[in-house]
């Protein structure tokens, strides 16, 4: 029942598994190897291989933004993407933005302005914030309110996400004087 | 530094985690030899299962098993077993229970694999033959065939006696105004999807890590299903990602990671698909019809609603979506009824607000549609027909300052200078609606019990089973301890979410703040009331000859009320006593004796601006104000969330959601987040929360009346209302989407 891949079928269906390859991640500064099937999404692979769970699932489909990671500093749906695809990449997560203890600007403004409830958005909502500071996209809070929207908040924490990512460019803008 | 903290805004004590990425949800516990959980589900809505063929995802390596419900091993099967805190009557769903199928996208099959991606590919590979049967999913079809419920699912949820004669007044009133008002299905779709992480403990015990809002009630129900011994079954739920009403039963895939967890012997996590929680409990499909006769300056004459909503063919879910009207409106002549009818869908859930924002979602756009009529402002007519007392239970208000709601809210608003002719307003290219609506909703308390463990260092550590779904329940209760004891918030530790806590009942109703706030606050009294007596017994202890009452903590020390110059440190009460720690525990159940002559309620007026594109109609909801009075606010902040969060829920509700059924094939169509719209960031403008002064000393210890449900009860009314201000075209079918401006 072999086909000409090697792979095991029973009738037309794959009964073995795709074969795996190492991978290396940057993952919020430290390197992380990784044996990976090619089908698994990046977001599964952070949060089932590398337990780095503060990335959250809401979707699987791209549709509401709670999987939101860095790669390379771009903010990026990581449940739209395949983990073996960004051998090399440098990844930060929601783990990875506080320096130590201190937390960044926006998680901090995040906490003062309680723009969260469950929180379970709200590691998304941080990433793709940072992501869009760090590109210079955020100027006006109608910016913030069209280029946030790819993050869903079903707790309905929206004016508050907005008055927080204000409060953290403006801290931005003044640590960068 | 003061230890006062009841009505201070605080940020949340469990911020932090919340923002790092630490606070883990219920598919976070990364135990070891996990295997993973696939669901499959029906793809017909009525019928039965002839075959079930898993031969080749079980041929698939690394599947482990596929359960289905003819393999599975003995599970209850009374309907007792299954029923919970949040049941209707009737005959509980029960997962792979039998062939029957009773809705699309029930569970049928679950696969389990040593790695998710492989469940998910096994899971494409289990093939169903289905006897199919007709289904009907329409209720406009099924109109005729609605019943009363039996069955009450719980006091006050049936609609109260006729009044006067409705019909007779309704007749001869100068005014009169009947229509029909419609609410489309919706899903709570709460962020994070529902997961169970089942945790084999090696020694017949199981531990769930699993999202629900209350988590003794899905031990017992585990428990029961499976005949563990109530102790061996611990549920675990520190963090849950949103609920609204989805959590309050324990829902399938609990029983799914239980069931594989105990066969298997091993530990199993199960998680739904977005897609597959189209497939739990939702706001159901509801058809109104309100009567209103006004005499001719706008005085209420008659009042008459009627509530038509679908259920499932197995449970009479119940809500109340009639009955407000005359808690709200004076009027002699009121007559109220409430239907069900079955379909070919899973039973209905709670969802924010339950009966309330569908029933005032009709009540106040009646009630617009009656000012015009009359001819006098919307505010105007609920001023006319403000109710001093609940006509319905024939009893005062334990508060009721809804008054200052409507004042502070129409002059933060602007009210005064709205231009009644709709269509009058208009700013470039958009049309301006003005629109208000009245909230009401429920202030209730349930018994619950709470423990403190204080120690002689001065930490204290309070506990009970409760939920924080984003409610801020951590954070309020933090701060109810901390001020009862006098102790820094970063000394007190609130644990919730874990079974084998204290006896809580389910979070939602709005009447967590009262309930475990009310526990939280007496066993720390009576923790202080030990410390009182240990204190009394000190060498010239300056509290010899006082009475507990004598005495207040505050900043770490046990003070005089009348000279807190005098007071001594709780530790040192402590040492002096011989004590490490002081435990308590205790119960608060509510005062039925002084909350019985009492109707309470908290209140709410939501005043909102529209601005609708002249050519494309689409609509912005670019303000809005809603001041509420729900007794003692503990935290303004959380507070304010709550209600925000709410008014975007209404957002949604005006204007966005709906889940369609495609009625050939009996399925949720739009079961994804792209179909289903909810707010996004850019939906939202400025909301206005304003909380108005109001005492309460009867609803409960604290004085408080909860926060969940108020912000969404008539918020969707008033959007729709300043929709028909703004356009002139009155749409009576949720959502108000552009096309049905046309
Ligand atoms: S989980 Fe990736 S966008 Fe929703
Ligand atoms: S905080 Fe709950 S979804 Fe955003």
């Amino acid at each position: 029942m072999n086909n000409k891949s090697g792979v095991e079928t029973a009738g037309n269906v794959s009964t073995s598994l795709p074969p795996k390859s190492w991978i290396t991640l940057k993952i919020n500064g430290a390197e992380r190897h990784l044996e990976i099937a090619p089908w698994t999404i990046l977001l599964d692979a952070l949060r089932n291989l590398l337990d780095l769970t503060g990335t959250k699932k809401g979707c699987d489909h791209g549709q509401c933004g709670a999987c939101t990671v860095l790669i390379d500093g771009k903010p990026i749906n990581s449940c739209l993407t395949l983990a073996i695809m960004h051998d090399g990449a440098e990844v930060t997560t929601i783990e990875g933005i506080a320096k130590g203890d201190a937390l960044h600007p926006v998680q901090q403004a995040f906490i003062e302005h309680d723009a969260f409830q469950c929180g379970y958005c709200t590691p998304g909502q941080i990433c793709s914030a940072v992501g869009l500071l760090n590109a210079g996209k955020l100027r006006t809070p109608d910016d913030i309110r069209e280029l946030m929207s790819g993050n869903i908040c079903r707790c309905g924490a929206y004016p508050n996400i907005v008055a927080a990512i204000e409060q953290a460019m403006q801290s931005e803008g003044s640590a960068a004087q | 530094m003061t230890t006062n903290y009841m009505g201070k805004a605080t940020s949340r004590v469990d911020g932090r985690a919340k923002v790092t990425g630490a606070a883990k949800y219920a598919a976070e516990y990364n135990v070891p030899n996990l295997a993973y959980g696939y669901i499959v589900t029906s793809a017909i809505a009525r019928g039965r299962i002839t075959k079930i063929d898993a031969s080749e995802a079980l041929a698939v390596e690394g599947v482990l098993q596929v359960f289905t419900h003819e393999n599975r091993h003995k599970i209850a099967e009374d309907d007792q077993s299954y029923e919970d805190e949040a049941a209707s009557p009737g005959s509980p769903f029960r997962p792979l229970y039998d062939n029957q199928i009773k809705f699309s996208g029930q569970p049928v099959a679950l696969v389990v694999a040593e790695e998710f991606e492989i469940a998910r590919y096994a899971a494409s590979l289990v093939h169903i033959e289905y006897k199919v049967e007709s289904h009907e999913t329409d209720l406009s079809k099924v109109r005729a065939n609605g019943y009363e419920p039996k069955i009450k699912r719980m006091e006050g949820f049936e609609p109260v006696k006729p009044r006067g004669n409705a019909e007779k007044a309704f007749q001869r009133a100068v005014h009169q105004h009947d229509a029909e008002y419609d609410l489309p299905i919706e899903h709570h779709n709460p962020m994070e999807l529902f997961a169970s992480t089942a945790v084999w403990e090696g020694n017949g015990k199981i531990t769930i890590y699993d999202k629900n809002q209350g988590a003794q009630n899905c031990q017992r129900y585990i428990a029961n299903i499976f005949g563990f011994p109530m102790d061996d079954v611990r549920v675990i739920s520190p963090f849950v990602g949103g609920a609204f009403g989805s959590g309050l039963r324990p829902q399938y895939q609990i029983f799914l990671a239980a069931l594989a967890a105990r066969e298997l012997k091993c530990s199993v996590r199960v998680s739904l698909t977005r897609q597959q929680m189209f497939g739990l409990g939702y706001r159901p499909n509801t058809l109104q019809r309100v009567a209103i006769g006004a005499a001719k300056d706008g005085a209420l004459e008659a009042f008459m609603h009627d509530a038509l909503a679908n259920t499932s063919r197995y449970e009479d879910y119940q809500e109340m979506v009639v009955n407000w009207a005359g808690s709200l409106y004076q009027c002699d002549n009121m007559k109220f009824s409430y239907n069900i009818a079955q379909l070919d869908l899973c039973t209905p859930m709670d969802m924010r607000a339950p009966g309330g924002a569908p029933g005032m979602y009709a009540i106040e756009c009646a009630m617009d549609e009656l000012a015009y009529k009359v001819g006098c402002d919307p505010l105007e007519l609920r001023l006319k027909n403000y109710s001093e007392k609940d006509q319905n239970e024939g009893k005062p208000f334990s508060s009721k300052e809804l008054r200052a709601c409507y004042r502070q809210a129409a002059e933060k608003f602007g009210w005064a200078n709205r231009k009644p002719q709709p269509g009058s307003m208009r700013d470039g290219s958009e049309l301006i609606g003005w629109g208000m609506a009245t909230g009401i909703w429920e202030a209730m308390q349930q018994p619950a019990s709470a423990r403190a463990v204080l120690t002689s260092d001065g930490k204290l550590e309070v506990s009970s089973a409760t939920a924080d779904i984003g409610t801020g329940t951590y954070t309020i209760m933090t701060q109810i301890a901390a001020e009862t004891l006098g102790l820094p918030l970063q000394d007190v530790t609130f644990k919730l979410g874990d079974s084998t806590l204290p006896q809580s009942p389910i979070e939602g109703g709005s009447w967590t703040a009262a309930t475990n706030g009310s526990a939280v606050k007496k066993v720390c009294d009576a923790v202080g009331a030990k410390l009182f007596a240990m204190a009394q017994k000190m060498e010239a202890s300056p509290f010899a000859n006082l009475k507990f009452e004598d005495v207040a903590f505050s900043e770490g020390q046990m003070r005089l009320k009348n000279d807190s110059d005098r007071g001594v440190a709780i530790g040192e009460i402590m040492r002096h006593g011989g004590a490490t720690t002081l435990a308590e525990e205790a119960t608060s159940s509510p005062d039925e004796a002084k909350q019985e002559p009492y109707a309470r309620y908290t209140h709410s007026a939501i005043f909102v601006e529209v601005k609708v594109d002249e050519e494309l109609r689409t609509i912005r909801v670019t303000r809005i104000v809603i001041a509420v009075a729900g007794g003692r606010i503990l935290n303004p902040k959380t507070a304010r969330s709550q209600v925000l969060g709410a008014a975007v829920g209404a957002i949604g509700m005006a204007l966005e959601e709906e889940s369609v059924v495609d009625q050939n094939l009996g399925r949720i169509m739009t079961h994804n987040l792209a179909d289903y719209h909810v707010p996004v960031n850019a939906d939202v403008y400025d909301i206005d929360v304003i909380f108005v002064e109001e005492h309460d000393t009867i609803v409960n210890p604290l004085g408080v009346k909860g926060l969940g449900e108020i912000g969404i009860v008539g918020t969707a009314a008033a959007i729709a209302n300043a929709v028909f201000h703004a356009t002139g075209k009155r749409v009576r079918d949720m959502p108000i989407t552009v096309d049905k401006l046309f």
